[in-house]
């Protein structure tokens, strides 16, 4: 299994769309075969399309707000005293988090394929809401299934959602978390996919969904390749990339740029959620040696048991709740371009904790995985290494469960 | 010799009749009731389809979602539904019966292994809802080498040019699946409509038995009398819950449903 040089993962797939010979793939029902096809055919067509482009970097820059900042957390810094710790703050993005990416292009090309209706899948609730925004922007009528377990723990986001005038649809089988509510949506889309078009939330589903999303999260590392150069003259030559994955689309669009490049001279971490301290259950296939299985169309390390059965999965993160993970990022850990390591929820609500109090951010649970990651490597490492954070998503949404979990604050 | 899945077909062809097929979750509510229901229905159903439930299961509607945890909750693992399908076909020699369910399962098994038990307690036919042309021409050929019948799923979704491919890669049966839907939805598309769709897929081969599955009930059956064959899923499962939460004996219950519907196309 190797990597190629100069193309960007997503295309790194053979024919039958698997990445590495193994991962990813189009494990769908037939019905979804036709609808998958024109979908496949026609990004396939808009990401060559000149005026398709302009309009996406016209509303990244104009409604999203791009560049979002790099800077320097010098608090922080000097408080863990070794590597210094920079953050890319793409929770700036209109919304507070990357899900506005994939969102926007999703809806765009929704407008483009002559569709009324959108639908998605959300954990967190950004997904939901970046969804939702999006589809008033462009007037669609929007849908977003939703675990009811998500419902109660992300309120705020779900309050957006209505406000833009979606539809939530409670989704109570299974565990009640993300999981059920993509294969809920999978099967509104069985239904209805003569009319309405399907944005899955992260780079995970069938492999469309997994390109058309990291293609759009594919901005943050764009922007932060330039911020680099113009801040350190070149690219620094020790560099630690560190970001959270859940379905892992703010991960691929934090790194995708800098595959290339050798491992020493940049390292990509990636960190997913292990769940309560003493729980059994965690939502970390790469880091705890999951085996392969298919979940939602696509083959990748996934929490299950030994009869392929999907496992309930558990985190404080919503957004990280998720048994499966991207094939792109199984692709990256065999490969060895990428490691993988977990975070549990107490690492997770004390480094939380740490960046609120030295600094003006406010990570929301799924990021602070990354950041804790970052505090306890970086005194362990040389001042002149660069530790980036992606602080992928605000706080704000997690309003009630840091109160619960750390008092009135 | 004719496989028992064309063997039923043609019987029911005699009869001037469709061929019924019914589907039910192993394991559903338990191991030993699931058997005792299968038994009892396949007097009077053709062919019996029997699931092996996964709890994500991406394609079906709540009726057999709900028969599904049901039976996952009651502890039915893999090798049960093998065990099931060998005491039935112990005891029913010429009842074809078809395994149907998600790719994962298989996959964990092991394909060959997985491939091997359907050869060894008889299973007659095999549909993975998840495992769409072209990617199952592998494993569709795994199984024709062990004469197990892989069912391929056409739906209104297909073009002509890969409808034609599907056909050419068939085994004894096709699955024509009636309407954009998960399993349970009622019948939103006229049967006219259906039939007309269920004729092109028959025009492209005769010799190929042609089932229509999805929003079939005791209500709807009657219409699609034409096709080779039909069948009824949801509306079991949802028996068998109706049963549990009313405290009667689904067998019994199942049992006059199927009977019902036997009635409807003779």
């Amino acid at each position: 299994m190797k990597l190629k040089k100069g193309i960007p993962l997503i295309d790194q797939h053979d024919q039958h769309g698997f990445w590495g010979g193994k991962f990813g793939g189009s494990f769908i029902p037939e019905t979804l075969k036709k609808p998958v096809e024109d979908l496949t055919n026609e990004f396939k067509k808009l990401r060559k399309d000149k005026k398709f482009l302009k309009k996406r970097d016209f509303y990244f820059k104009n409604y999203i707000g791009n560049p979002t900042s790099f800077v320097k957390l010098n608090n922080l810094t000097n408080h863990l005293g070794g590597a210094q710790i920079w953050a890319k703050v793409v929770s700036e993005a209109n919304g507070g988090a990357h899900k506005i990416y994939n969102a926007t292009v999703h809806a765009l090309i929704c407008k483009a394929m002559g569709k009324k209706y959108i639908v998605g899948d959300t954990g967190a609730g950004y997904a939901g809401k970046m969804l939702s925004m999006a589809a008033k922007k462009f007037g669609l009528k929007c849908k977003i299934f939703m675990g009811a377990k998500d419902i109660k723990r992300q309120k705020p986001n779900c309050d957006a959602m209505r406000k833009n005038g979606a539809e939530i649809v409670p989704v109570y089988s299974g565990s009640q978390t993300l999981v059920d509510a993509v294969s809920e949506c999978m099967r509104y889309w069985v239904s209805n996919c003569d009319n309405t078009h399907m944005c899955v939330g992260s780079t995970v589903g069938p492999n469309i969904f997994v390109k058309i999303c990291g293609w759009s999260t594919a901005q943050i590392s764009r922007e932060l390749k330039v911020q680099l150069k113009l801040e350190f003259k070149k690219i620094p030559n020790k560099i630690k990339l560190i970001n959270c994955v859940g379905g892992g689309s703010s991960a691929y669009g934090f790194w995708s740029e800098f595959v290339d490049y050798n491992r020493k001279q940049i390292e990509l971490i990636g960190v997913e959620a292990g769940g309560p301290k003493k729980s059994k259950l965690h939502a970390a296939p790469l880091s705890r040696n999951a085996k392969i299985g298919i979940l939602h169309g696509a083959a990748s390390y996934l929490c299950q048991n030994s009869e392929g059965q999907i496992n309930d999965t558990e985190s404080i993160s919503a957004g990280l709740d998720y048994p499966g993970v991207s094939p792109i990022h199984c692709f990256l850990k065999d490969t060895r371009r990428a490691r993988y390591t977990y975070a549990t929820d107490e690492d997770a609500l004390n480094a939380h904790v740490m960046v609120t109090k030295y600094e003006n951010l406010n990570p929301s649970l799924e990021p602070s995985h990354a950041f804790a990651e970052a505090i306890k490597i970086a005194p362990k490492l040389s001042k002149d290494t660069i530790i980036i954070v992606n602080s992928c998503g605000d706080a704000k949404k997690d309003r009630d469960i840091l109160r619960e979990r750390l008092g009135k604050r | 010799m004719a496989s028992l899945l064309s063997q039923a077909f043609q019987n029911a062809k005699n009869e001037n009749r469709p061929a019924l097929l019914t589907y039910t979750v192993a394991g559903d509510n338990t191991k030993k009731k699931s058997l005792e229901i299968l038994k009892s229905i396949s007097n009077y159903a053709d062919i019996c389809e029997l699931g092996f439930p996964h709890n994500t299961p991406i394609a079906d509607g709540g009726q057999i979602q709900t028969s599904a945890y049901r039976a996952i909750k009651n502890g039915i693992k893999i090798n049960d539904v093998f065990s099931i399908t060998n005491d039935f076909k112990k005891l029913k020699k010429t009842k074809p019966i078809i395994l149907m369910g998600y790719y994962n399962m298989i996959f964990q098994y092991n394909e060959n292994k997985f491939l091997d038990k359907c050869k060894k307690v008889k299973v007659d036919g095999l549909i993975v809802v998840d495992l769409p042309y072209p990617e199952n021409k592998k494993f569709a050929a795994k199984c024709k080498k062990r004469g197990v019948n892989f069912i391929q799923l056409v739906s209104p979704t297909t073009s002509s040019v890969r409808l034609k491919k599907i056909i050419k890669d068939s085994h004894d049966m096709v699955y024509y699946i009636s309407m954009l839907s998960t399993t349970g939805g009622k019948l939103k598309v006229s049967p006219k409509k259906i039939l007309e769709k269920y004729s092109k897929i028959k025009n492209h081969n005769k010799s190929k038995n042609v089932v229509i599955g999805f929003g079939i009930t005791e209500k709807t059956i009657k219409s699609l009398k034409k096709a080779d064959g039909l069948v009824v899923g949801s509306a079991i499962c949802k028996e068998i819950s109706n049963s549990i939460k009313k405290r009667q004996n689904p067998v019994t219950n199942v049992t006059n449903i199927v009977k019902r519907l036997k009635n409807k196309i003779k």
